[in-house]
C-alpha cells in the first residue's frame, strides 16, 4: 500500500545539564552556521552511533547513518570519523565530556538512543550539544512511531539538528514526486513515482501505459497534480497520494489540452494552462465549485504559473515579447509585469516557499541553466549549466533546488539533481533509473 | 497566400522505391508515436500504398508530415504543398478522419514545448480547413518534445523532430 502516514509524537525532555553554569567557556559565541554567504568550510560534527535499547541494534545503526547522510548531503557539515572519538557514549543520560569532543575539534555533538519497544513501537531520542560553548543546543527530543517509520524519525532528528545550527527550516523529512523513465529515447515509457527526498522508498503511482508529465504537490503534500495522456489527450489529473485514486481535474470538451498545473497555497485553487485552437492561456480553477476563470488573454503562449507564498500573485512564463520571458501578475489576472531582464529565454518560474526568489530555467546560446532571481528580476544568479537543465523545484526551506538534467545524444538520459541556491553542492539524486520532473513536497506532518 | 493543388500522380516504379523506404523507416522507429502507428502501414496489396484510397498511400505518397523552423509554427511554402495534397486526399476520401500531431525538438522546456506543439498542430489544422477540409474531421494533439522521431542531439535530428504528423484513421467526422 502507498499509505505511509505515520504518527510521530515528539515530547520534550529535560536536557541533561552537564556544563557548569556561568563558567568562563560560556563566553564562546553560540554555534551558528550562516548558509547564505560565500564558500563554507563544512562544520565538523561528532555522531556516535545511537545507543541501542531493547534489541534495536541494527535500527540504531541505520538511524545514525541516515542522520549523518542527511547532514553531510547538505555540503555544510562533515562527520568526524568515529575512530577518532575519545569518549564513548554508552548511556544517553550520562553527562557529556566536552574536552574530549573539543580535543577532536567537533563543533557539534549529536547523541541519541533508539529503543525497540515490546509493542512494536520505535522510540528515537536525541540531544544536540554545542561543544565549544559547553552547552546543549535546545532540548532533547524523543520521537515515537511504528518501527517501519525509522527513516522518517531519522530525517526528523536531522531536520532538528540542521535547523538549530543554521537557523533555517529543515528539509529532510520530505518526499519527491517525479517521473520514472525507461526505454529508448524515441519510445520512452514514463511512470509517476514518489520517493523520500534521499531516494529511499520509491513507489510507482501509475503504470507506463500512458505518458505522464510534471507532477506538483498540494500544500499539504497529500495530493499530486500531473499531466497524463490517459484519455488520449494531455489532461491534468489530481491524485490522492495515500489511496492512489486519481481523477481528471476537469472535463475539458473538444480535446483541448490542459497542462502545467499548480496549487495555490490555500490548496483550494489550481492554476493551469489550457490550450484552445493552438493558443495557450492560464486559467484558475476552484476545486470546490469547479468554476474556471481565465487569467490571461493573449495570442501568445502563457504557461508555467506558480503562486507567491501569500497567494496574491502568480509568476508565469509567456512568449508575448517574441520569446519566453518571466512575468508576474495578480492571482486574479490582469496586467503583468515582466521581470526577466537578461538575454536568452526564461521559463518554468517557481516562486520560493520563502517568497524571496524565483527559480527558473534559462536557455541561452545552446546551453540550459537553472537560476534564481529576486522577485523584481534583480540579482539574477545562474546555479548550473549543461546541455539540458530544466524544471526547478524548491525544498520547503527555500535553500535547495532539485531539477532535471538530461544528457545529449542517442543514449541521452534524464536524471534528478540538486543544488543549493548559492550554486554549491551540485549532486545527483539517487533514483532507480532514469528520472525527470522532480517535485519537492512540503515537510511531512 | 497562393495555395496550389497538386494531385499526386502514380508512377509504379517510384512507388516501389517509396514502399521500400517506408519499410526501412518503420523498422528503425519502433516507437509509440503516430509516426508509425498510423492506420495501415503495410503498403502491399489493397489498402497498401499502391491503393490511392489507403492511409498507407497518404503516408508515403501524399506525405503525412511537415517540418517547422526553430520555435516557429509558420507553414513554409514546401509544407503548403504537402498540406494541399493532404487536403485533397481527405476531400477525396471522406470516410477518413485525421489526428494532427504537433511535435517539438528537445531544445526547449517541457511545458513550453507542449504549447508549441499545439501551435504547430493548430497551424496545420487551419491550413487544411482553408483548403476545404471540414473542421469536424480534424483533431489535434501535442506531444511537445516527448516523442522525437530522430534521437541525435544536433540540427540534423532536431529539424526532423520539429514536425506535424497527420495520422489518418477510418471513421466519418466527429
Amino acid at each position: 500500500m502507498l499509505t505511509r502516514r505515520t504518527f510521530i509524537h515528539s515530547t520534550s525532555m529535560l536536557a541533561a545539564s552537564s556544563a557548569l553554569p556561568g563558567y568562563a567557556f560560556a563566553q564562546t559565541p553560540p554555534l551558528r552556521l550562516e548558509i547564505t554567504e560565500g564558500v563554507i568550510e563544512p562544520l565538523p560534527f561528532a555522531l556516535p552511533t545511537f545507543i541501542a535499547e531493547g534489541g534495536a541494534g541494527d535500527v540504531a545503526s541505520d538511524v545514525s547513518r541516515v542522520i549523518s547522510a542527511d547532514l553531510r548531503g547538505t555540503g555544510l557539515f562533515r562527520q568526524i570519523p568515529q575512530d577518532a572519538y575519545i569518549s564513548q557514549v554508552t548511556n544517553f543520560s550520562a553527562p557529556v565530556s566536552y574536552p574530549d569532543w573539543q580535543a577532536i575539534n567537533a563543533q557539534a555533538l549529536i547523541t541519541g538512543a533508539v529503543e525497540q519497544r515490546a509493542d512494536g513501537q520505535l522510540v528515537v531520542r536525541f540531544r544536540l550539544f554545542d561543544v565549544f560553548s559547553q552547552a546543549p543546543m535546545g532540548e532533547g527530543l524523543q520521537f515515537v512511531g511504528p518501527a517501519d517509520s525509522w527513516r522518517r524519525m531519522a530525517h526528523t532528528v536531522a531536520d532538528q539538528v540542521y535547523s538549530r545550527i543554521t537557523g533555517e527550516g529543515g528539509y529532510f523529512d520530505t518526499r519527491v514526486a517525479f517521473i520514472a523513465e525507461e526505454g529508448p529515447k524515441n519510445a520512452r515509457l514514463k511512470r509517476l513515482a514518489i520517493m523520500d527526498y534521499d531516494g529511499a522508498n520509491v513507489q510507482y503511482l501509475t503504470d507506463s501505459r500512458s505518458l505522464v508529465l510534471a507532477p506538483r504537490f498540494s500544500p499539504l503534500g497529500d495530493q499530486i497534480l500531473y499531466t497524463s495522456y490517459e484519455s488520449g489527450f494531455p489532461q491534468v489529473y489530481l491524485m490522492d497520494v495515500a489511496t492512489v485514486q486519481r481523477r481528471p481535474l476537469e472535463a475539458i470538451p473538444g480535446g483541448n489540452m490542459t497542462f502545467s498545473p499548480r496549487f495555490a497555497p490555500d490548496g483550494q485553487t489550481v492554476v493551469l494552462s489550457l490550450e484552445d485552437g493552438g493558443n495557450t492561456d492560464i486559467y484558475s480553477l476552484d476545486l470546490a465549485t469547479g468554476t474556471r476563470t481565465r487569467l490571461t488573454q493573449a495570442p501568445s503562449i502563457e504557461t508555467g504559473p506558480s503562486f507567491s507564498p501569500e497567494g496574491d500573485r502568480i509568476v508565469f512564463e509567456s512568449d508575448r515579447s517574441g520569446n519566453q520571458q518571466i512575468y508576474i501578475m495578480s492571482s486574479s489576472g490582469g496586467e503583468a509585469r515582466r521581470i526577466s531582464q537578461g538575454t536568452g529565454r526564461y521559463g518554468t518560474p517557481v516562486w520560493s516557499p520563502r517568497g524571496d526568489y524565483i527559480a527558473f530555467t534559462k536557455q541561452e546560446a545552446g546551453r540550459f541553466h537553472i537560476g534564481v532571481m529576486r522577485i523584481d528580476g534583480s540579482e539574477e544568479r545562474l546555479l548550473t549549466s549543461s546541455f539540458l537543465d530544466e524544471g526547478p523545484t524548491w525544498a520547503p526551506n527555500g535553500r535547495v533546488i532539485m531539477f532535471t538534467r538530461e544528457t545529449p545524444g542517442d543514449d541521452g538520459a534524464p536524471a534528478v539533481y540538486s543544488v543549493d541556491i548559492s550554486g554549491r553542492n551540485l549532486q545527483r539524486v539517487a533514483t532507480p533509473g532514469m528520472a525527470s520532473d522532480p517535485a519537492w513536497s512540503p515537510l511531512q506532518r | 497566400m497562393n495555395y496550389s493543388f497538386l494531385r499526386p500522380i502514380l508512377r509504379p516504379a517510384r512507388m516501389a522505391l517509396l514502399i521500400g523506404t517506408l519499410a526501412l523507416a518503420a523498422c528503425s522507429q519502433g516507437g509509440l508515436n503516430g509516426d508509425d502507428v498510423g492506420a495501415g502501414a503495410s503498403g502491399i496489396g489493397s489498402g497498401g500504398a499502391g491503393d490511392p484510397t489507403s492511409p498507407a498511400y497518404f503516408n508515403s505518397v501524399v506525405g503525412d508530415r511537415v517540418l517547422f523552423a526553430v520555435d516557429q509554427s509558420t507553414i513554409s511554402s514546401s509544407a503548403q504543398v504537402v498540406l494541399a495534397g493532404q487536403a485533397q486526399w481527405l476531400l477525396a476520401n471522406p470516410e477518413f478522419t485525421a489526428l494532427i500531431e504537433g511535435h517539438a525538438d528537445e531544445q526547449g522546456t517541457r511545458e513550453y514545448n507542449l504549447a508549441l506543439g499545439a501551435r504547430r498542430a493548430a497551424s496545420v489544422r487551419e491550413y487544411l480547413v482553408s483548403q476545404g477540409v471540414p473542421d469536424s474531421r480534424l483533431r489535434t494533439i501535442s506531444y511537445g518534445k516527448e516523442r522525437p522521431l530522430q534521437i541525435c542531439s544536433n540540427e540534423a535530428c532536431y529539424s526532423q523532430n520539429r514536425r506535424s504528423v497527420t495520422v489518418i484513421s477510418a471513421g466519418a467526422g466527429v
